[in-house]
């Protein structure tokens, strides 16, 4: 018997670092979540005091749930994916845990001086100047780990998952940069070096790649690898993902101006939007059929399989709000979308149903990899957190689609004298019954993460090896 | 634009789009070296990749959708400083005023563009101006109350604009907040006729008079004072010995709030200063906040709306408030 590994000893130190960590932000942000949504039916919930206000939550809540739980998933299975699919440890020595505590330093850097109200006023990219440089410090880090790493590797070819990494990697830090050029005028004040529309249209550029290559291109590469390993099968079809992976990150790029359809920035920009919004529409969708036609021939392991319905339902949640953004995009849907909570309900779908599902599927097939085990501690948590976070999102997005399509309508609404029929608090008071229902929906999440950390506690204290594979008759 | 960046634009845009259709034309032929359907031989820690083609519907639909991108493209503006052929704008862009705005609705009816912007607004003049004309021919007194249908729905319209427009300041009862008058009673800062009313709407209102006065009273004490017999003017319990020393020092104020301190409107003048023997208080009445409105003075704006609404609606609007007080 030979005892030679095919493989290096990889580095899962930091992948097991970036896993805890994951989970932990993922019940902090979701939690924060629910008290913003909590805020908009009781007002008193923000006790008067200034760092509780909704204004500065719910800035906390967008960057815990995307930097500090999204992005610290795709840490850790980026770290994870590039080794095994490699051959090949991680390159950068030191640099690797400097990704880990630099990124941590970031998130507890936000959470200090958001609620304080230290904020450079654009969404998703609110941390001011001295954060955004530490943040470009990590990520280029993080680029020479990754790259470094693929130089390496001991494979002829390079996997669809790391292509997907790769280019999230260096289009976020392009972003970044781009957008968060600033002249400081204290430690934590700062003016954009842009001004009016062209601010606007920086910051959107930002924003939607923000969503299009961190929270698209790096989760399917998560996707890439997890699926077709908890199913074991082979990915569907090599030629769909090169196809997929090349159109959707350029055609991603130039969709930011639709989020800013009939405002002061010119036609020309907005039309553009649009058009590369529609026709990114199918390469979006070839990730999805890629995901799901690699369950062919594999079924009916989603009967016994909860870790399998994770993956499964998200690319569903990924193919629904890829069909969604793309509808929205177009101008005279936008006009009645645009500044409603619809808004708010596709970017859940996104974030609750694709993003986290398929995160929550990832670490659980991840976890017991990492601690040596079989399998997570109880496979019936794991299947209860798939109910509770699945009736979760559904009551948040349903919710939020009546209140959107409502508020869009009772806005654009006029009377036959040409006044408009409803007042602004009108649609507010129309509105308040389906946040109720999005509170719901957001406690029904928070208590699956909370599941999911018990679960991941009892499988990281086990004996080593005591949880063995189960036997599936 | 310079031609510079419209060709820079044009030729991204377009060449992103054939680009897409190079690549999907390129990958719905089988380049794999193996058979379809088959394993394309690479390994990654386990898993496999199958040489698959690409689902008809799917590439198809893709196809549909560049040809649709460049259909838009040709028809509206997009590609630099190509206006599209059907000469579509959302609206005048770029403008920074009124009479720059009359030239470019000018401008574009000249070159036979379709402003979607002006042509809304047309359509919206064509529709419900009429409405508007036959209410502008009516006083506004009379419109605020007679009985007849015609007055009844206006006071309904000044009533929804009064609630798009004014109750985010003045509250939906338009009985005011902090700062903000209650404009349901009869207390009038500038006068509460009619036209009045109408001319406080068209114009807006700027109550600078009301200064910080701390130091030309002699600081805490003597805000103290003013304080003490402001109040009781409105027959508030007061220190009288401070009362009277604020009495005396009151004459710097009689200029605006009169010698009785009945304030401008009941003297004809619309300088805004209120009257302060009726107990009602814009910035609050306990002592505390009539003394910050004494030591640092207040500055309440009311923006003018002839830009925004225009006469006509204003007109029915001031209705409406009239029609608050006098029901």
């Amino acid at each position: 018997m030979t005892t030679t590994l095919e493989h290096p000893a990889y580095n899962f130190n930091v992948v097991r670092q970036f896993t805890v960590m994951t989970v932990i932000w993922g019940i902090f942000g979701t939690a924060l979540g629910v008290l913003i949504a909590a805020q908009l039916i009781w007002p008193a919930l923000n006790f008067e005091t200034p760092w509780l206000t909704y204004s500065r939550l719910r800035p906390l809540h967008t960057n815990v749930v995307i930097f500090a739980f999204g992005t610290s998933a795709l840490f850790a299975t980026s770290y994870y994916v590039v080794q095994r699919t490699c051959k090949s440890v991680l390159f950068g020595g030191k640099l690797v845990a400097f990704t880990f505590w630099g990124w941590q330093a970031v998130i507890v850097l936000a959470i200090i001086t958001l609620p304080m109200g230290y904020t450079s006023s654009k969404e998703y990219a609110e941390l001011e100047w001295p954060i955004d440089i530490l943040i470009a410090v990590v990520w280029i880090s993080y680029a020479i780990v990754f790259f470094g790493t693929l130089v390496k590797r001991n494979t002829s070819h390079i996997y669809v998952a790391n292509w997907f990494f790769g280019g999230f990697i260096l289009t976020v830090a392009v972003l970044h940069i781009g957008n968060s050029m600033v002249i400081p005028v204290s430690m934590f004040k700062s003016y954009s070096i842009y001004s009016g529309a062209i601010d606007a249209m920086m910051q959107w550029w930002y924003g939607h790649n923000a969503v299009g290559f961190l929270l698209t291109a790096g989760f399917l590469g998560m996707m890439y690898y997890f699926v077709p390993k908890q199913a074991e099968r082979p990915v569907y079809s090599y030629r769909l993902s090169i196809v997929h992976f090349w159109a959707l990150i350029s055609l991603y790029i130039w969709a930011g101006p639709h989020h800013l359809h009939y405002t002061a920035l010119p036609d020309w920009a907005q039309s553009v939007g649009m058009v590369m919004s529609i026709v990114l529409f199918l390469p979006s969708w070839g990730g999805m059929i890629n995901g799901i036609m690699t369950l062919s021939g594999a079924w009916h392991k989603l009967r016994y399989d909860p870790i399998l319905r994770f993956l499964i339902v998200s690319l569903s949640f990924y193919g629904m709000s890829t069909f969604e953004g793309p509808m929205m995009a177009i101008k005279s849907v936008n006009a009645l979308s645009h500044y409603t909570d619809w808004t708010i309900g596709h970017v859940h779908s996104g974030a609750l149903g694709w993003v986290a599902m398929v995160t929550i599927g990832a670490m659980y097939h991840l976890i017991p990899v990492l601690f040596n085990q079989g399998r997570m501690y109880s496979t019936r948590l794991i299947n209860v957190h798939f109910w509770l976070h699945t009736s979760g999102i559904v009551l948040y997005i349903v919710a939020m689609w009546i209140s959107g399509v409502m508020q869009g309508l009772m806005w654009r609404a006029v009377n036959t004298d040409g006044t408009l029929t409803y007042s602004f608090v009108e649609s507010l008071v129309a509105s308040k019954p389906f946040y109720f229902m999005r509170f719901v929906g957001g406690v029904l999440v928070v208590i699956g993460f909370l599941l999911m950390a018990y679960n991941m506690y009892k499988t990281v204290y086990a004996k080593d090896n005591s949880l063995k594979p189960l036997e599936i008759s | 634009m310079s031609s510079f960046w419209s060709i820079w634009i044009t030729v991204l845009t377009l060449g992103t789009l054939v680009g897409c259709y190079l690549l999907l034309n390129y990958c719905l032929k089988n380049f794999a070296g193996v058979e379809e359907g088959e394993p394309t031989g690479h390994v990654f820690d386990g898993i496999e990749e199958l040489n698959n083609p690409l689902p008809k519907w799917w590439s198809t639909f893709f196809l549909l959708t560049i040809i649709w991108g460049f259909g838009y493209l040709l028809l509206y503006p997009g590609l630099g400083n190509f206006q599209g052929l059907l000469g579509w704008k959302s609206s005048n862009q770029g403008i920074l005023n009124l009479s720059e705005s009359k030239a470019s609705i000018a401008n574009a009816k000249a070159a036979g563009m379709l402003v979607q912007y002006d042509r809304e607004v047309a359509a919206a003049g064509e529709k419900y101006g009429p409405i508007f004309d036959a209410y502008a021919e009516r006083k506004i007194i009379d419109l605020a109350t007679a009985n007849d249908d015609e007055a009844t729905s206006a006071r309904k319209v000044g009533q929804r604009l009064y609630l798009q427009n004014c109750s985010q300041c003045h509250g939906s009862d338009a009985r005011g907040a902090t700062g903000f008058p209650n404009l349901a009673d009869k207390d009038w800062l500038y006068g509460g006729s009619p036209e009045m009313i109408k001319a406080t709407l068209i114009h807006g209102r700027k109550a600078n008079g009301m200064i910080a006065w701390s130091a030309a009273l002699g600081g805490e004490q003597g805000v103290k004072e003013v304080t003490a017999y402001v109040l009781s003017l409105s027959g508030r319990e007061v220190d009288t010995k401070a009362a009277e020393a604020g009495k005396v020092k009151f004459a710097m104020c009689a200029a605006c709030h009169g010698s009785e301190g009945k304030g401008s409107d009941a003297m004809g003048i619309a300088l805004g200063a209120p009257n302060l023997t009726d107990n009602i208080w814009l910035y609050g009445g306990s002592p505390r906040a009539v003394e910050m409105s004494i030591a640092n003075g207040r500055a309440g704006v009311m923006p003018a709306w002839d830009k925004i609404l225009g006469e006509q609606k204003i007109h029915v609007i001031s209705a409406y408030i009239y029609s608050l007080s006098h029901e």
